[in-house]
């Protein structure tokens, strides 16, 4: 298993460095790199002097090299709209949709695993039907239109919840106030229809799949009670069922930017959101590189945990 | 909203029957006829198509006509039966015509990530060695990225346009097509009648045309309509974020996009094109399961 494990880590390094790669290409991706930072008026001599200063003059390998530098460094950058480092504005959000996509993944995991699992174990019954049209629906929906309407039926009919925002006022940290936490209802919920429906299709065949096998008739036949039964289908379900959810939060990570547009909430979608507009290069290659960063990284961790709780991998 | 769903490419399985079991396509038909959940939306997915392409002739106004009077008017009013936007055009005529746009813009990627995913991965698992090395250990590069992310960061960095759109679409579903494509040729490759047709001295192409493609081509079809149910969401997503579709161009994402400040003035409006997102998204998502479970003879 440790071989295993130094095997995956190993193998960690070339898909991050072939994400660098794909974040350092983005710059000439957009064209010209400079023309986003240089006025349109500005003569030959001063886009020259920029090109050298931020070393657009050197061959792409070397211009990689220095980049890769300095990120490894820790230093992503300044903004070109705010001069400001890229790190501490993306530092600031990160927190913000770690919480929203932490808070989604559980709301889906929680539902989907109850719907699933009762879908997979009463198969063809009306729970069956209900569980697995959630779950379709879960997975078709668009939930930036999703966000709308609840929105609609909460914040605009009802008044019973904000519609936009993290807090009054206009609030970028979280606190842990009603205030707060009404804010963070409706995009949760959300954002929480996709791994919902995800995880319910998930554990739905998954258990179906182990209460087809041997095994489980062996333990009915032995007489144990359903609940028992459902013990053992559990445990075979889990390795499954958890590596699923691993990357549902990392897909909520770097898919909360349409959300976050929908309910202005002030975490990294709305960054990137803005660097696009603004053709903050810098901004937008930080934005993606780190939550790419995250999502390898948490791939990683789910691959050996999965390794680990699953004594049939552990001995392979 | 992403393409790992692990369901997906595990249940495809190399189906041995194809090639010497004649009445395999009248009974995947006759399986398709009784399944009335897939019927229904296949049928309400035909009328969606239908209403886009024949919109220039049955839609009941221009959808481009602008009409200060008449703004933001609810569902129902005279004359405009599911009411006007925020510049006062009808908006059943650019519902009409949206979705020939927002389905443009989410076929056309997984058409083209099938025909190249599909060759890539055809290649890597009959080329095997080296080269599969390459192409898949390229592709999992892609697969460091939540599909999502990777389609904003692109189109983000290429600007706006329906082009850039459709671009960074189609570089999202390379990857897990190429990779459904590939694990599904590595195993065809070892079967037993592949290997007495190499041993008989038929040249590659006319076994990857014969043996492989046969195999191939079904699943990887299948697994592509359930893509584009993703493809819609996310096409309609980049126009919702200003990404894809430019005003006053009828799309389902970017008039979701316009309409959001008249949530407080007419928000049954305002939810319209979402429903139409929606109700494509689940057609295409309900029709790919049904052909699925049709297609799986061994259920």
């Amino acid at each position: 298993m440790f071989i295993y494990i130094a095997l995956r880590l190993l193998y960690t390094i070339p898909i991050a460095l072939g994400v660098t790669i794909f974040v350092f290409a983005l710059i000439h991706l957009s064209g010209d790199p400079l023309s986003a930072i240089v006025a349109p008026d500005a003569t030959a001599e001063t886009v020259e002097k920029l090109r050298k200063d931020y070393g657009f003059d050197k061959p792409l390998p070397v211009q990689y090299l220095v980049w890769l530098g300095k990120t490894l460094q820790g230093d992503l950058g300044t903004s070109i709209v705010n001069a400001r480092p890229v790190l501490d504005t993306l530092l600031a959000a990160v927190p913000n949709t770690l919480m929203l996509a932490i808070f989604a993944t559980l709301v889906g995991f929680t539902m989907g695993c109850l719907l699933g699992g009762l879908a997979g174990y009463y198969q063809g019954s009306i729970i069956d039907k209900l569980a697995t049209g959630i779950g379709i629906a879960g997975v078709s929906v668009p939930h930036y239109w999703l966000g709308m309407v609840l929105v609609i039926i909460f914040a605009v009919e009802l008044r019973l919840l904000p519609a936009t925002g993290m807090g009054a006022g206009g609030s970028s940290a979280w606190q842990w106030d009603w205030e707060h936490i009404k804010h963070l209802i409706l995009p949760t919920v959300t954002l929480s229809v996709i791994p919902c429906g995800i995880i319910t299709r998930t554990v739905r065949s998954t258990v179906a799949e182990i209460l087809s096998q041997e095994f489980v008739q062996a333990l009915r036949a032995k007489g144990l009670m359903h609940g028992q039964v459902m013990r053992h289908v559990m445990r075979n379900a889990a390795p499954t069922v958890l590596a699923v959810m691993g990357l549902q939060l990392g897909y909520l990570l770097g898919g909360s930017i349409l959300v976050e547009t929908v309910f202005n909430w002030p975490g990294t979608g709305y960054i990137l959101n803005d660097a696009i507009f603004r053709r903050d290069i810098p901004m937008l290659q930080g934005t993606i590189l780190l939550l790419a960063m995250f999502f390898v990284f948490l791939n990683l961790i789910v691959d050996i945990v999965q390794t680990w709780i699953d004594p049939r991998m552990r001995r392979s | 909203m992403n393409l790992h769903t692990p369901a997906a490419p595990a249940t495809i399985e190399v189906s041995q029957t194809i090639a010497n079991s004649p009445g395999y396509w009248s009974t995947v038909g006759s399986r398709l006829m009784r399944d009335k959940v897939t019927l229904f939306f296949g049928l309400l997915l035909l009328a969606i198509v239908l209403a886009a392409i024949l919109a220039p002739w049955i839609s009941p106004t221009d959808p481009y006509k602008t009409n200060i009077l008449r703004r933001l008017k609810d569902i129902g009013y005279p004359g405009h039966p599911l009411g006007t936007d925020q510049t006062g055009r009808d908006m059943l005529a650019r519902l009409l015509y949206g979705g020939r746009l927002s389905l443009f813009m989410g076929v056309t990627p997984v058409a083209i990530a099938l025909a190249i995913g599909g060759l890539l991965g055809v290649l890597a698992g009959y080329a095997g060695g080296a080269l599969n090395m390459a192409i898949m250990r390229t592709m999992d590069i892609f697969y460091a990225f939540p599909s999502v992310l990777l389609a904003i960061a692109i189109s983000g960095a290429l600007g706006a346009g329906i082009g850039n759109a459709i671009l960074s679409l189609s570089i999202v579903f390379v990857p897990p097509i190429a990779r459904v494509a590939e694990t599904i040729t590595t195993q065809v490759r070892t079967l037993d009648y592949v290997e007495a047709a190499r041993a008989s001295g038929a040249a590659s192409l006319r076994i990857i045309r014969i043996h492989v493609l046969s195999n191939v081509l079904g699943a990887i079809f299948v697994y592509a309509t359930s893509l584009i149910s993703v493809s819609i969401i996310l096409a309609s997503g980049l126009s919702f974020l200003g990404l894809g579709t430019k005003p006053p161009e009828p799309e389902w994402g970017l008039m979701l996009n316009e309409l959001r400040q008249a949530i407080y003035v007419t928000p049954y409006v305002a939810a319209l094109p979402g429903v139409m997102i929606f109700l494509t998204s689940l057609s295409f998502n309900l029709l790919s399961d049904g052909l699925r479970s049709a297609m799986d003879l061994k259920s």
